[in-house]
């Protein structure tokens, strides 16, 4: 028995201790926002924070997370970073099956918590681990950028 | 309309409905008298061959009338309106993307005078007798549904005014339906719409002359592309349910080994090892089932377990040996080369004008070219995913499907249920592409519910399976020869395209392409010349050929507008200028004219060709784009234009090559004529996408096969562009309809099939360095 600490709430678990924090998520305690893609960390799907680095839950042992802080899509609303994330989302028109999207704003979040102005590289370097098969990536940029407050900057 | 006496996110006020069907007969239009070989490609399940289908049929019917159970616009059907003044509007194609849960709906709401802010939507089970037809795919959900949905709108806000009319016993000429209510306006009395709707529903529905459809200039959201996605706070928030994600108490979890061979089967196998481990429950054996595949479970060991990662361990510890048959020696290097075989040999003559090897003999110059694409995998990022269960004969799933109406027929054959016992919820669908308008998933998950007695069993293909076992986009030679005459003006164009089909999936042996698939850019060149030959070789098909968004015009653009640009270079003229003048003046085209008797299922005479139209997005992403510009050492621009779906595109793509190779794109322009623009917000979405989906599928995308089986097993080895290798700026430049009631053209595919060969074009623009091959991959790199 491992016991989470999820989204601030203290949650048990009862599986064995190489499962990954996705299907703990997804399957034994019905969150079912952060998504399936790959599983093995190269699609971006299932990010997550982990002591507020994004990380990919599918890879994520529940035995390495039992002193961790684990915050997941569904309390980006209760987020002041996230909240303007979804919000810059909506703006922008950024989703469109919006499947990947769960991943993206946990991955755009938690660039704007380590740089609130970050430049076209920095977005690059922190979205280019979470894949769209629809194609919003220039609206995922207008929307980070607008959530950061800054215009049109170039690289 | 029927009432519901609150509003509640749980209930579906329509699930109870007795409502009245109307008589979808009568009200058929536009019959002509053409050739039916359309809908082949729109049903997804392809009855006829190719040389069944030339036969004229007397009046055929075209659009959505052709499609199988057309379409429905009883407002008692789609419209429900609480006593609150909620008002519910179904929504009966599935959401992949293309934001038709907010486009269609917002139809309904806009002729029926509806507040947005008060409008909830809810999916529509798979029920064609009900809903009319349900296969979302063919870019026609906006195209075949907007007149219906305007007429759905319209019913239901002059039953509204007839109702309010008769509450206040005024002539309905005084009272008139605005925002959620509705106006006497000799009195300034005002009645809401939740206090008409219970006695609105009991009157009759206007029809035919009696209904009045709202003017373009009075539209509210139609043309306006205010209104955000519906399911946008869902989607950012981690609550929109996908078919991946459906929850029920008692779920049980399930993956599938499936034989790596199209037509194989489990030989022997051993499951002690996958039984022993924590959380498995069961394994049970799917019977594989004979070739064609159809939409037939491909076989194979189902694990179900307590949750999906056991599920997964257990078969990662099952031992299976397979019975490879018939196809285990399909290896895509011996293929290409088998295709080039074909392709330089006479083929099935598909169209032919003029005496083609004259004007090669005696042309001043000639040329030709081959143009190889692999196959490629949809990869939706949610993969096919379903879960069924059975309770006292009668089957439930939800599915991430394109296709509701024929997972229900399907599911109804296999379970040996009759169909009124199947019910097919729609989820949200993490993309489709194709992939999902084939449920062989859906039928799976629900044989896998069968072996477990009826419990809710949810089948999840992972990425490996999605890759290993698609229904794939066919892999292609196009091979060119064309002539020129002194003065560099074309004379005689010889295209043969070889390409297992789609047919093949479906029948047995089918080696030649459906005009369906001619009818994607190979045969239909609008192009002036006197002399022009297609011809179609022989291919065999050795896994499942399948739908992927733009289907056909993917390699047939590529080759087509790669080949012009190689052309004109040859002419030592300007590509935009020698592709006007190929394209000719301002015209419209027969299709039938072309050697195209599908036409996209659309009637010839509202759909020509129409040679101005192209020639008009032509000129204005040119334009736009700057085209003629100087650029700096290794940029170059490269023109393609594109007509499928009815629709016309042309793109300019830029590029920058760095002295190592190293491609980017900073910035691509697109121009579209799909005639009236519905949502243009959406639509501005759907083409950028369609922009960086055809940049993926240049630059990376790739399934060989190797031993019969797919080499690619995960996002690794089957890429798709990221963010920082996708263009850094697409500029969308839509044009204006002539007029608002002039036809609709499709918008989730034509965009994506002229982005490859603008790109490639551009890259001989910078580089001096003809792409023939996709994906381009390395071919750039320098030592």
């Amino acid at each position: 028995m491992i016991t989470l600490n999820i989204n601030g709430k203290r949650r048990k678990v009862d599986l064995p201790s190489d499962t990954p924090l996705l299907w703990v998520l997804r399957d034994q305690l019905g969150m079912t926002g952060t998504k399936f893609g790959c599983g093995m960390a190269v699609c971006g799907a299932c990010m997550v924070h982990i002591d507020g680095e994004p990380t990919r839950a599918c890879v994520t042992p529940i035995s390495t997370l039992a002193t961790k802080k684990i915050v997941t899509i569904e309390a980006m609303a209760q987020d002041e970073t996230g909240k303007k994330v979804q919000e810059s989302w909506l703006a922008q028109g950024v989703p469109q099956c919006g499947y990947c999207q769960s991943g993206q704003v946990m991955s755009a979040t938690a660039l704007l918590k380590n740089q609130p102005k970050p430049s076209d590289a920095d977005i690059d370097k922190a979205m280019s681990g979470n894949l769209c098969r629809c194609g919003t990536y220039p609206r995922i940029r207008a929307a980070i950028k607008q959530a950061a407050g800054i215009g049109e900057v170039q690289a | 309309m029927k009432i519901a006496d609150k509003t509640s996110d749980a209930s579906n006020p329509f699930q109870s409905a007795d409502a009245v069907q109307i008589d979808n007969i009568s009200r058929r239009t536009f019959i002509k008298q053409f050739a039916l070989s359309g809908f082949v490609l729109a049903v997804g399940m392809p009855l006829l061959r190719a040389d069944e289908t030339a036969a004229p049929k007397a009046n055929p019917k075209f659009g959505a009338d052709a499609m199988p159970h057309g379409w429905v616009d009883n407002p008692l059907v789609f419209v429900a309106i609480a006593a609150d003044g909620t008002v519910t509007i179904v929504c009966h194609r599935s959401e992949m993307g293309q934001g038709i849960r907010t486009s269609l709906p917002m139809v309904v709401a806009d002729e029926l005078e509806a507040d947005w802010a008060r409008v909830r939507i809810v999916q529509a089970p798979g029920d064609e007798a009900r809903y009319g037809n349900q296969d979302t795919d063919g870019s026609r959900s906006t195209r075949h549904f907007f007149m219906p949905m305007r007429r759905v709108g319209a019913a239901a806000k002059q039953m509204l005014e007839a109702a309010a009319a008769a509450h206040w016993r005024v002539p309905v000429s005084e009272v008139k339906a605005v925002q959620h209510q509705v106006l006497h306006t000799p009195s300034g009395k005002a009645i809401g719409y939740g206090e008409l709707a219970k006695a609105a529903a009991k009157l009759p529905v206007p029809t035919g002359d009696a209904l009045r459809l709202k003017k373009p200039e009075e539209f509210r959201y139609i043309g306006k592309g205010k209104q955000g996605l519906y399911d946008g706070r869902d989607i950012v928030s981690g609550h929109a349910m996908y078919g991946i994600d459906t929850q029920i108490k008692g779920l049980l979890y399930a993956v599938v080994a499936r034989p790596p061979v199209l037509g194989g089967k489990v030989a022997s196998y051993d499951a002690s090892a996958a039984l022993k481990l924590p959380g498995v429950i069961k394994v049970v054996e799917l019977p594989s089932t004979p070739l064609p595949a159809a939409f037939n479970p491909l076989g194979g060991i189902a694990v179900i377990a307590k949750n999906t990662w056991a599920a997964i361990q257990g078969r990662n510890a099952l031992k299976i040996e397979w019975d490879h048959g018939q196809h285990a020696s399909y290896d895509s290097v011996v293929y290409k080369a088998e295709m080039e075989t074909a392709a330089r040999q006479p083929g099935k003559v598909v169209r032919q004008q003029g005496d083609v090897d004259a004007a090669l003999q005696g042309a001043a110059k000639r040329l030709e070219a081959e143009y190889y694409l692999p196959h490629l995998a949809q990869a939706p990022m949610e993969p096919p995913a379903s879960t069924a269960r059975i309770v006292k004969g009668q089957c439930e799933v939800w599915a991430c499907t394109q296709a509701p109406q024929l997972a229900r027929e399907l599911v109804a054959k296999w379970l040996k249920l009759p169909e009124d016992k199947i019910t097919i919820h729609v989820t949200l669908l993490g993309g489709g592409f194709g992939r999902k308008s084939m449920p062989d998933y859906v039928v799976e998950s629900a044989l896998l519910s069968q072996a477990m007695q009826g419990k809710p069993v949810k089948l999840t293909w992972t990425r490996e399976d999605d890759l290993h076992h698609s229904y794939f986009h066919t892999v292609s030679l196009e091979r060119l020869e064309a002539g020129l005459d002194a003065q560099g003006k074309p004379i005689a164009w010889l295209h043969r395209t070889v390409a297992p089909s789609i047919s093949a999936t479906f029948g047995p042996d089918s080696k030649q392409q459906m005009p369906v698939e001619l009818g994607m850019g190979v045969i239909n060149v609008p192009f002036v010349i006197d002399n022009l030959r297609i011809e179609n070789p022989q291919a065999a098909a050795h896994t499942r050929i399948g739908w992927f968004r733009s289907v056909s015009n993917i390699p047939h653009a590529f080759a087509v507008q790669c080949f012009v640009a190689e052309m004109a270079a040859a002419a030592g003229r300007d590509h935009r200028d020698f592709l006007l003048d190929l394209i000719g003046p301002a015209r419209s085209i027969d299709p039938n004219n072309l050697g195209d008797t599908w036409n996209h299922g659309e009637s010839p005479a509202i759909y020509p060709v129409d040679t101005g139209r192209l020639r008009r997005v032509i000129e204005t992403v040119t334009r736009e784009a700057g085209w003629g510009r100087s650029l700096a050492k290794g940029r170059g621009l490269g023109l393609a234009a594109h007509y499928s779906f009815l629709t016309y595109v042309a793109v300019v793509v830029e590029v920058a090559v760095d002295e190592t190779g190293k491609l980017s794109i900073p910035r691509v322009d697109i121009a579209v004529d799909c005639g009236p623009q519905v949502n243009p917000e959406r639509i501005r979405s759907q083409l950028e996408g369609a922009c960086i989906m055809g940049v993926s599928l240049a630059t990376q995308g790739e399934i060989s096969f190797k031993n019969g089986a797919v080499q690619q097993d995960n996002f690794h080895a089957y890429q798709i562009t990221r963010i920082d290798d996708a263009p850094r700026e697409i500029k969308v430049h839509l044009l204006p309809a002539a007029q608002f009631d002039s036809p609709l053209g499709g918008v989730g595919e034509p965009a994506v099939p002229p982005i490859a060969p603008a790109l490639c074009n551009a890259i001989f623009a910078a580089t001096g360095q003809r792409i023939r091959q996709l994906p381009i991959k390395e071919q750039l790199l320098k030592d």
